[in-house]
């Protein structure tokens, strides 16, 4: 297989966007553009990751959209729809095609915009993704879900409320550190657990998860430039290598899993893309997890190999996931707080992940490291795409 | 003068004595104490500067809201609404939000406006929370007649308390009928909504004495910027400025 590096990295802050769709995703793919600095190098393709726009939008053929707003015919163009994984897969999409030889240089931008309908819909537009039959026509939402996982998983392991809490305070922490997050309020444990006007500033959503458990509804755009090593090479900067992919699924509803609160998917898919890499996770210097909401960070952290079964909310107790500890999670402030446009989310995190990695992260930088990982929870949990990336110089 | 006077009394509706709201203290999800106490008629010149660049906001209906409580914090000052009364909420002295209402008779309340300038924090809520309390426990009320004009209200009045209608009877604000929060309503949403202590240590209420801006910059920041990248409004060189008059 050829290498595939990411040459250029851009997004625009998340958030509530009156910014058109494809204008949107034309924002985010020239930043990235800019970034890479192709000079005469052309683009072969274009892959959009998007989740909702038929629904959310009224917008279909979304990438062929952006290659006319971007005028970079003949470029191949096609977009992706994988739910909440549909950036990570869109990447996978456009390492596939360099990999294989089909395209030198590809363009991959996810792109959501949620806000465009009322919050009662945008919930319902993305519990659409859960189980026809057995799920959805029961009134099932992601929120719920969760909060049956998180009541199941807290009972397991011992994990309690204040755990979830310091997550929720560290990353709205590290959002504040994000021009691009999409909210910027810092919260304490004060607030949202022990003072008693708490349970006002706090209430629950779907218990034991409460609001401040659960990412916010987003609007925004993320974007990368793949190439091939070698034109990587040429260009004469220090790029970020896509050093491992990983994708695994699992039963789509949740109540067919042998052990519901397992993340087979997302152990797997690490597995995979650890293996592709040559690493463990003990090489990983940081990590984007897809928090959407507080019990997911805890539980994909163990179920990537970061902790053992019920290690991840000590480890957090003790500020090992803080910027400065020894495995930072969610330095862009996660889902939880940088947002989550679900089609976006997978690009985003990649983003993130190759500005610590160049050193670009400015206030929110981590210590010096050279591999980064990330996990893009599509479904609940039934769809996962786990990458690896790597400093070149590494 | 007395001429004048005479007049300003035949336009100038009889006030009934009302009890003052008790301030009291709300630790925000920020860890942030806000103060929640009763405005007087002296300081409605800078609530009005403080809501003044909302009025161009259309995002969430801050436009309507905000023109609406401009005109009877107005009516406040210059005693033109019977019975009026405004709370504010202070983080630090600054203002976080303003909510208003009056006492149509003594078993009967009419809420107003909420406008939340610091967002995300659920301010809007408690300060609702604290006019509801208000025409309950310290107006002595029966019920509060209350409509919504814009869906977060109506999330956060109707759907949370949640209110009862009472589509019989038109709201003072005229758009749609009345919903109401009896009594009984409001004490079984007491626990989960009604927030605060009290008294409010000195030092705190010392800091919410005097009403401070966040300035008209952070003011938009905070209503629009925070909540995701901001829409183009009128500019301000399009917009007349509130002058700041009389005595805080």
């Amino acid at each position: 297989m050829r290498p595939v590096g990411i040459v250029g990295a851009a997004m625009t802050k998340f958030g509530r966007s009156e910014t058109a769709l494809v204008d949107l995703a034309a924002l985010a793919s020239l930043g990235a553009l800019r970034d890479a600095d192709l000079g005469e190098v052309p683009v072969d393709a274009i892959v959009v990751a998007n989740m909702g726009a038929a629904r959310l939008n009224r917008q279909t053929a979304l990438a062929s959209a952006l290659v006319d707003r971007l005028c970079l015919y003949p470029a191949a163009a096609e977009t992706v729809e994988n739910g909440p994984a549909s950036g990570a897969s869109a990447v996978k999409v456009g390492v596939q095609a360099i990999a294989s030889g089909m395209a030198d240089v590809v363009l991959v931008t996810g792109v959501e915009k949620m806000r465009a309908v009322s919050n009662l819909e945008a919930t319902d537009f993305v519990a659409s993704l859960s189980h026809p039959d057995v799920e959805y026509i029961y009134g099932v939402t992601l929120p719920s879900l969760a909060g049956l996982f998180a009541r199941l998983y807290m009972e397991r392991y011992g994990v309690e409320r204040r755990h979830l809490a310091m997550i929720a305070v560290k990353n709205h922490a590290n959002a504040m550190k994000n021009p691009f997050a999409h909210i910027h309020q810092p919260i304490t444990i004060e607030g949202i657990l022990t003072a008693p006007e708490a349970v006002v500033n706090n209430p629950p959503i779907a218990s034991p998860l409460h609001l401040f458990d659960c990412c916010p509804v987003s609007d925004g755009a993320a974007s990368l430039v793949l190439a091939a090593g070698e034109i990587a090479e040429r260009l004469g900067r220090p790029f970020v290598r896509v050093a491992g992919i990983g994708q695994a699924t699992d039963t789509h509803a949740v109540h067919e899993r042998s052990d519901p609160v397992d993340l087979v998917a997302v152990r797997r898919a690490s597995e995979r893309a650890f293996s592709m890499a040559g690493l463990t996770p003990g090489d990983v210097d940081v990590a984007e997890l897809h928090d959407a909401f507080t019990i997911l960070e805890l539980a994909e952290s163990e179920a990537a190999g970061f902790f053992p079964p019920g290690e991840a909310g000590p480890a957090v107790e003790r500020g090992e996931t803080s910027l400065t500890g020894r495995l930072p999670i969610n330095p862009s402030g996660g889902l939880k707080a940088k947002g989550h446009p679900v089609g976006a989310t997978g690009v985003a995190q990649l983003v993130e992940l190759v500005w610590q990695l160049r050193g670009e992260a400015g206030e929110r930088q981590v210590r010096d490291g050279g591999i980064g990982f990330a996990c893009n929870f599509g479904g609940f949990g039934n769809n996962v795409v786990a990458t690896v990336l790597r400093r070149e110089d590494r | 003068m007395g001429h004048a006077s005479d007049l300003e009394a035949l336009l100038r509706p009889p006030a009934r004595e009302m009890p003052l709201y008790p301030p009291k203290v709300i630790t925000l999800a920020s860890g942030e104490p806000m103060v929640v106490r009763q405005a007087t008629r002296e300081e409605v010149p800078i609530l009005l500067e403080a809501i003044a660049p909302l009025l161009w906001v259309e995002r969430d209906y801050y436009d309507i809201v905000s023109a609406r409580l401009f005109s009877e914090l107005l009516a406040y000052r210059r005693y033109r609404v019977r019975d009026e009364y405004v709370l504010v909420g202070l983080i630090d002295g600054v203002l976080a939000g303003i909510v208003n209402g009056r006492e149509v008779d003594p078993k009967t309340g009419m809420s107003y406006h909420t406008v939340t300038i610091r967002r995300g924090l659920r301010v809007g809520s408690h300060l609702f929370a604290a006019k509801m309390e208000y025409h309950i426990e310290y107006l002595g009320e029966d019920e509060v007649l209350i409509v919504a004009e814009s869906p977060i209200g109506f999330r956060r009045w109707m759907i949370e308390y949640p209110l009862e209608k009472r589509y019989d009877v038109q709201h003072e604000l005229g758009g749609v009928p009345s919903w109401v929060l009896s009594r009984e309503t409001y004490f079984a949403a007491k626990p989960r909504l009604v927030a605060g202590r009290r008294p409010v240590p000195d030092p705190l209420l010392r800091s919410a004495e005097t009403i401070r801006l966040p300035g008209e910059e952070a003011v938009r920041r905070q209503v629009l910027g925070e909540k995701g990248e901001a829409p183009a409004a009128v500019p301000p060189a399009k917009r007349p400025r509130a002058k700041r008059g009389g005595g805080r």
